[in-house]
């Protein structure tokens, strides 16, 4: 026993270097499998710009048309619509829009280019459902007596206002996310490249 | 056994360890006579298991995880699947085995994990075989919640991105971990088919092996019974336990009973209410996935709600951080907490039937909150069910994270020196 007990350290030390390099080499190997997992390129690629044309869109009606997978609306306000604006200032968490929730040209009241056409990412977020039109005031909506039309997220909750800005202590966190985009003619738009670039 | 047989098990015996794994697991395994009703849900639960792999096996030969859509402007796999319903033959049988199977596993597992609080079943020595069980679980919801998405259905799809989306609340790696998860920016055809690998080989795979570990730790310590005493202390001059009697026949024999009974209730709801009244199969399940459009309502299939509605109790920020990450670390840990009874539960005695009244009612709340949870959320949030929702939280975890106390505190009666057998 008096043999194997005494260690013969320059052995231990080659034991060790080589568990050292056979350690990294394994998690080296598992480099490629963790970035496969990683969107492809054409996942990346995908996201060519849409042409949205708003010219049949009557007053207080919304459309959705789809980029890269998801749900952006494009929702023409009638000026009630827009003066509902102010009756809910008070009562969203972030009434000036604050957070980069939207390119700076929409960084306004109604957080849009043009007052009338609110563009607008129809995703939650909280948890990315799709929130359902509730644009009648009140208990036509089947909402609370106080509401002056809006958006209410079906999963949990969150209620949003014609701008897109959400009520205060609801699950989602932030307004909806506004899109970059641009005016190609009067009512022509073009969700996912701003003007400037 | 003739002469040539026998030499036969005797050459593969000198190779293979045959005779001795069947005395060890099943001949000479000796089991508490007195097991109960209680104790069919763990041989059912394999039983459910075998039932999901062969009724899987047949499903991936007609399957195809393809969201792109066909001629008919119907996503592929959506469409693979009302094939296999309307046009293999005997195909909507194995397709409504399978989804009733995952609905089964449940209930069955369930009610398994619920003999083991009234037994104590967890306490030591077997610690490690509730530790095996509660990742068994935990492998099971990430199996049925990746199973879920590969119909490709409006519940499919929103079902997804909500649960994916709980992962970007995870500060610092969250969003590039959701983005991980699916594979593209949204939930897409990347996603399908990631889920698709997981839910048929890579996850069946390691709940196999816990399986495995799960029965070799019981093997080792020896089942519980519903006295919760030790059989291992007394045995007789062989060394076999006085109250043990053989695995092999009259457990496998008791077990074919539940089998049959089980088969019975399996069968009624596979032939005459597949859809679980829109429990098992959701109806919004048959629309196909719309990535611009959430249905009205949505909600998690039934085995996921107590713990969905843990997730939604929580609606306040805390120390600076969102009350979507809270929500999703309270839903971890309801399930999580689990693992740790063997360690909460200080009682004197492990069984039901020697512990005293303030377990007894602490179990009954428990299981109340639980169920409360579960029908909760099923249903559209209110302020009220919210608050309720909150309420019956609390008492989910107090029951846990008071168990030390209370279980110490309480009058419990003496445990018998053998167990009672009629």
């Amino acid at each position: 026993m008096s043999v194997d007990q005494k260690m013969d350290s320059s052995r231990r030390t080659l034991l060790l270097a080589t568990s050292a390099a056979g350690g990294v080499a394994a998690v080296a190997t598992a480099v490629p499998f963790v970035a496969s997992l990683t969107p492809s390129e054409r996942a990346k690629a995908a996201g060519a710009p849409v042409e949205v044309d708003v010219s049949k869109l009557a007053p207080g009606e919304m459309m959705t048309v789809e980029w890269r997978g998801k749900p952006v609306w494009v929702l023409r306000r009638t000026p009630e619509m827009l003066a509902s604006l102010d009756a809910t200032d008070a009562r969203v968490s972030d009434p000036n829009s604050d957070k980069p929730m939207q390119p700076d040209y929409a960084k306004n009241k109604h957080r849009s280019i043009k007052p009338e056409y609110l563009v607008a990412v129809g995703i939650c977020t909280h948890l990315g459902c799709s929130p359902s039109e509730k644009f009648k005031m009140g208990a036509e909506s089947g909402m609370g007596a106080d509401w002056q039309g809006g958006f209410l997220c079906p999963c949990h909750g969150s209620l949003f206002d014609l701008a897109g800005r959400v009520y205060s202590s609801m699950p989602a966190p932030d307004n909806l996310e506004v899109p970059p985009h641009q005016y190609l003619a009067d009512s022509t738009i073009l969700v996912g490249e701003d003007g400037k670039a | 056994m003739t002469t040539k047989s026998q030499a036969l098990l005797n050459w593969i015996d000198e190779r293979f360890p045959l005779t001795s794994s069947i005395k060890g697991h099943l001949t000479e395994y000796y089991a508490p006579k007195n097991f109960n009703f209680w104790y069919f849900f763990g041989s059912l639960a394999l039983l459910v298991l075998v039932i999901q792999i062969l009724t899987g096996i047949f499903l991936v030969m007609h399957y195809k995880p393809d969201a792109s859509l066909n001629a008919s402007g119907v996503p592929v796999a959506f469409a693979s699947v009302e094939y296999i319903m309307r046009e293999v033959p005997g195909g909507w049988l194995i397709r409504y085995l399978h989804s009733t199977g995952a609905s089964a596993f449940f209930v069955v597992v369930y009610l398994h994990m619920f003999r083991g609080l009234l037994y104590g079943s967890y306490r030591k020595p077997r610690e490690l075989i509730w530790i095996f069980g509660t990742l068994i679980f935990l492998v099971l919801m990430a199996e049925a919640f990746m199973g879920y998405l590969l119909p490709w259905g409006q519940m499919s799809f929103w079902g997804a991105q909500v649960i994916v989306n709980l992962f970007s609340a995870i500060p610092l790696i969250g969003p590039d971990l959701a983005l991980v998860i699916r594979g593209d920016f949204v939930v897409s055809d990347a996603t399908l088919n990631r889920f698709f690998s997981f839910h048929v080989i890579a996850v069946p795979l390691v709940l196999i092996g816990l399986v495995v570990a799960h029965i070799i730790a019981l093997h080792e310590v020896g089942s519980n019974n519903p006295d919760g005493v030790e059989i291992k202390k007394k045995k007789d001059a062989n060394g076999i336990p006085l109250d043990g009697i053989p695995f092999h026949p009259y457990y496998t024999v008791k077990d074919i009973v539940g089998v049959v009974a089980f088969l019975f209730f399996f069968s009624a709801v596979v032939f005459f209410a597949p859809e679980g009244g829109g429990y098992f199969l959701e109806y919004n399940n048959f629309i196909p996935a719309d990535p611009l459009k959430t249905p009205p309502h949505i909600a998690p299939v039934w085995y996921f709600t107590p713990f969905y509605s843990i997730l939604r109790a929580v609606t306040f920020p805390l120390f600076g951080l969102d009350a979507k990450f809270w929500g999703v670390v309270a839903m971890g840990a309801s399930v999580v907490i689990i693992a740790f009874l063997p360690w909460l539960d200080r009682s004197p005695v492990k069984s039901i039937r020697y512990k005293g009244p303030i377990f007894k009612s602490a179990l009954v709340v428990f299981v109340i909150s639980f169920i409360i949870l579960g029908y909760l959320g099923v249903l559209p949030p209110t302020p009220g069910r919210t608050l309720v929702s909150q309420i019956c939280s609390v008492l989910y975890f107090a029951f846990f994270l008071l168990m030390p106390w209370y279980s110490k505190l309480d009058k419990c009666k003496p445990e018998p020196e053998r167990v009672n057998f009629k």
